[in-house]
């Protein structure tokens, strides 16, 4: 019964790679825009023995990594601060609701005005993008924290500080995991996107180069590339979420039953 | 009463002036004041570009947002109700999710050609993942009292799908469409900054290109326009949908 | 009148292996409402499970109107206890009530006609239109009831339908049943692990053992049909069968087993 569930999983993973084999193979789709999938894993061993890759790899990665901390840090800030006073909360509102929803990539023209093709220029639509998910998470947070242990706090005279530090910290750290972990995601996402579009070095420019000089064997192996690189950004951060989150999710469990 | 007005407008109204204030008192060419990007907005957008960028984008988005949740639904439920097909598509489900939406442009480009059928087949395969995930997931999270209650009354297959699947499952089903949306607008922008010589996201990087800097941030406001817009027909639709998924949370609450 | 259902040498094994229902045998006639009593833990919903179809059995039959119960059949209309989880919140009352009856084939009038008389019968027309989560706990009990009803099963299997309400609401609920079974002459399969309950509403009174679970008494209640809250828990006789149904599920709980 246990062994089931892989034993299909990988056999479902198989049967797509047969029928990518077979697609361009029996000439249902050319082999110029479809190439085989023996061709593309072919190329996906020799980029991983490429030196060249490995430091497009760190380029794309490293964005990823600076942007993702600044946006956290500043959602961090600035979510428990509109989160714990009400009157930031009530003014900043339709501010929020206006600036939330403008998809990051619109900026992406301005962005190339301020900074041309550097990796500035891709921080700011990674950052702005990833910036809401924790911020939104934060407010949501902070707002969480239990009326009761509040009113104790206050009445056994905990400071302003420690309270932050015990009380609101801890309640919102499950939201803040949550929302770095969609902010890694959505951060990954824009990062190839700013360097496809913008041109900065890295894993996005060169599947832009691969298309346009027609080599349909290495843009297939680079998108292989960039969905193993989000597989492994989101195994990664719902790992660190569940170990971090143990003792909460025990608790919340038994408040399902 | 003059509180509750003086909230909602009062940030936006202090950081137009201070923006406002700001260009007139420096010559930065990127940062046009809002007069002149309002200027700018009537001259580009009003008119014949209406009918010709705004309209085949938003037509486009909009085929795309309808098509990704008709084959996310359908795919999600069966796979949903069905073990074995959850089983066999489980890994690549997961894959399929992961791949950043944007690197399908170029597959797609290569495989359809530079042509609208490509920008929706791009919409569609990028928004259908989280609407299609979390389909599964609320699908597969149908309560057994519910179900039982189905099977005790003999609901035929049909009425079971219509009466007790889709709308257990439709919560879920609302917060995968959600993340659905923003990631379709993203695909329409830059679908369009890719491989298009008309669309919004076309004219914004066209502008760009030729410093024609006021109406650029025009184009940023119109884009901000759509995604606010899109956000408030979610909203819209999402209340009505779920007015007793909202109702019950705000029993509970009170 | 006739026999309506009979359950013969039952026996339900889950895997791999916890017996749940050891060996339990009985009749119930048409128009009887019989009350199934028995120690927590003990099996009582897996027999109404078995009953209504939901399970199949590892061994003996239910027998309906003398056919062989093999899945849930049109014939019974269950009640659960979890309301809140039986009824369908995005559907209003009145919805809820009609869900069963679109299969049938059935005029819409004729239809409109069985949801109005249900859930009037319950007592919740004024509030038709509203959404279940909106009622107290005992008014969702009301509108499984009425969806029961609506349905018009032969019997209707009710499994401790009123653990979860208030006392007050308690005692109203079970007129509404003895109501109903009295105006309508509907079969009535009541299963419940409260002794005065099963003795106040019941015509007979079935104690189970223990798991696995056997029939440990079958008690005739002598009492007046016509019963209220007030006179019929007063009288000397409930108070006796309520202390003969008492000890015999303390027995139970001890896990005597008596010779059949």
């Amino acid at each position: 019964m246990r062994v089931r569930k892989p034993l299909l999983g990988a056999a479902g993973l198989l049967a797509f790679l047969v029928v990518w084999q077979l697609l361009p193979a029996l000439g249902l789709v050319d082999r110029q825009y479809l190439p085989y999938v023996t061709d593309v894993l072919g190329r996906l061993v020799e980029e991983l023995r490429d030196l060249a890759f490995w430091r497009r790899l760190g380029l794309t990665m490293s964005s990823w990594a600076i942007g993702l901390t600044i946006a956290t840090g500043a959602a961090v800030v600035l979510g428990t601060m509109v989160g714990l006073v009400p009157f930031l909360r009530r003014a900043t509102h339709t501010t929020v609701e206006f600036l939330r929803p403008i998809p990051s990539v619109a900026l992406i023209p301005l962005a190339v005005l301020l900074f041309g093709i550097q990796q500035r220029a891709a921080l700011v639509i990674i950052v702005y993008a990833s910036f809401w998910q924790v911020f939104v998470q934060m407010i949501y947070g902070v707002a969480d924290v239990d009326a009761v242990a509040r009113d104790t706090a206050r009445s056994f005279g905990v400071t302003r500080r420690e309270r932050l530090v015990y009380l609101i910290l801890p309640t919102a750290l499950p939201y803040l995991m949550t929302g770095v972990r969609l902010a890694a995601a959505v951060a990954l996402i824009l990062a190839i996107t700013a360097e496809m579009v913008i041109g900065n070095p890295g894993l996005g420019r060169m599947i832009e180069l691969s298309r346009s000089a027609g080599d349909a064997v290495g843009l297939y192996a680079l998108v292989v590339v960039t969905g193993l690189l989000g597989l492994l950004v989101n195994v990664f951060f719902r790992f660190v979420e569940r170990r971090a989150l143990s003792w909460h999710q025990s608790v919340r469990g038994e408040e399902v039953l | 009463m003059r509180a509750r007005l003086l909230y909602p407008v009062g940030l936006p109204f202090l950081l137009l002036v201070v923006w406002a204030l700001a260009t007139t008192s420096s010559t930065n060419r990127f940062f046009p004041g809002p007069a002149a990007i309002l200027d700018a907005f009537g001259e580009t957008w009003i008119g014949p570009a209406f009918v010709d960028d705004v309209l085949p984008s938003l037509s486009r988005l909009a085929i795309g947002i309808v098509a990704a949740i008709a084959v996310g639904v359908a795919a999600g439920t069966l796979i949903g109700l069905v073990r074995w097909l959850r089983e066999l598509s489980e890994p690549l489900l997961e894959f399929f999710r992961a791949v950043p939406p944007p690197v399908l442009i170029p597959i797609a480009m290569l495989l359809l050609g530079i042509t609208d059928t490509m920008k929706v087949v791009v919409i569609v395969s990028g928004a259908v993942w989280p609407i299609l995930l979390n389909t599964v997931d609320g699908v597969r999270a149908t309560d057994s009292v519910q179900s039982e209650t189905a099977a005790a009354f003999r609901l035929t297959r049909w009425e079971r799908l219509r009466f007790l699947v889709l709308p257990a499952a439709s919560p879920r089903i609302m917060t995968g469409v959600r993340q659905g949306l923003s990631v379709a607008l993203i695909l329409m922008v830059i679908s369009e900054m890719f491989a298009s010589s008309a669309g919004l996201g076309y004219r914004i990087a066209y502008f760009q290109r030729n410093y024609l800097v006021a109406e650029m941030w025009s184009g940023i406001l119109l884009l901000g326009l759509v995604g606010v817009l899109l956000a408030a027909v979610f909203g819209l639709v999402e209340r009505r949908v779920l007015r007793w998924y909202h109702g019950i949370k705000e029993v509970n609450r009170g | 009148m006739g026999e309506l259902l009979r359950v013969e040498h039952l026996r339900k094994v889950y895997e791999p292996a916890t017996e749940a229902i050891g060996d339990l045998s009985f009749t119930m006639r048409a128009g009887e409402l019989l009350c199934v009593v028995g120690p927590s833990g003990c099996g009582k919903t897996t027999l109404l499970k078995c009953l209504a179809g939901l399970l199949r059995p590892t061994g003996g039959v239910v027998e309906m109107h003398g056919a062989p119960v093999t899945g849930p059949s049109p014939a019974m209309a269950v009640v659960f206890q979890e309301y809140g989880r039986s009824l369908y919140p995005w559907l209003t009352v009145r919805g809820n009530v009609e869900l069963p009856l679109r299969h049938k084939r059935l005029s819409r009038v004729e239809r409109a006609r069985l949801v109005a008389d249900a859930v009037e019968a319950v007592g919740l027309a004024h509030v038709a239109r509203s959404h279940p989560w909106q009622l107290s706990g005992g008014m969702q009990q009301r509108v499984a009831i009425a969806r029961a009803l609506a349905y018009e099963p032969d019997v209707l299997i009710m499994d401790e339908p009123f653990a979860a309400v208030d006392a007050q609401t308690r005692a109203d609920l079970e007129d509404l049943v003895r109501d109903l079974h009295a105006t309508r002459g509907i079969s009535i399969v009541f299963v419940t692990h409260d002794v005065d309950e099963a003795v106040y509403l019941g015509e007979r009174v079935l104690v189970l053992s223990g798991a696995p679970t056997r029939v440990r008494a079958d008690l005739p209640v002598d009492l007046p049909p016509e019963r209220d809250q007030r006179s019929t828990r007063a009288l000397p006789r409930f108070t006796e069968l309520r202390t003969q149904v008492y000890e015999q599920i303390q027995r139970a709980k001890r896990g005597q087993n008596v010779a059949p």
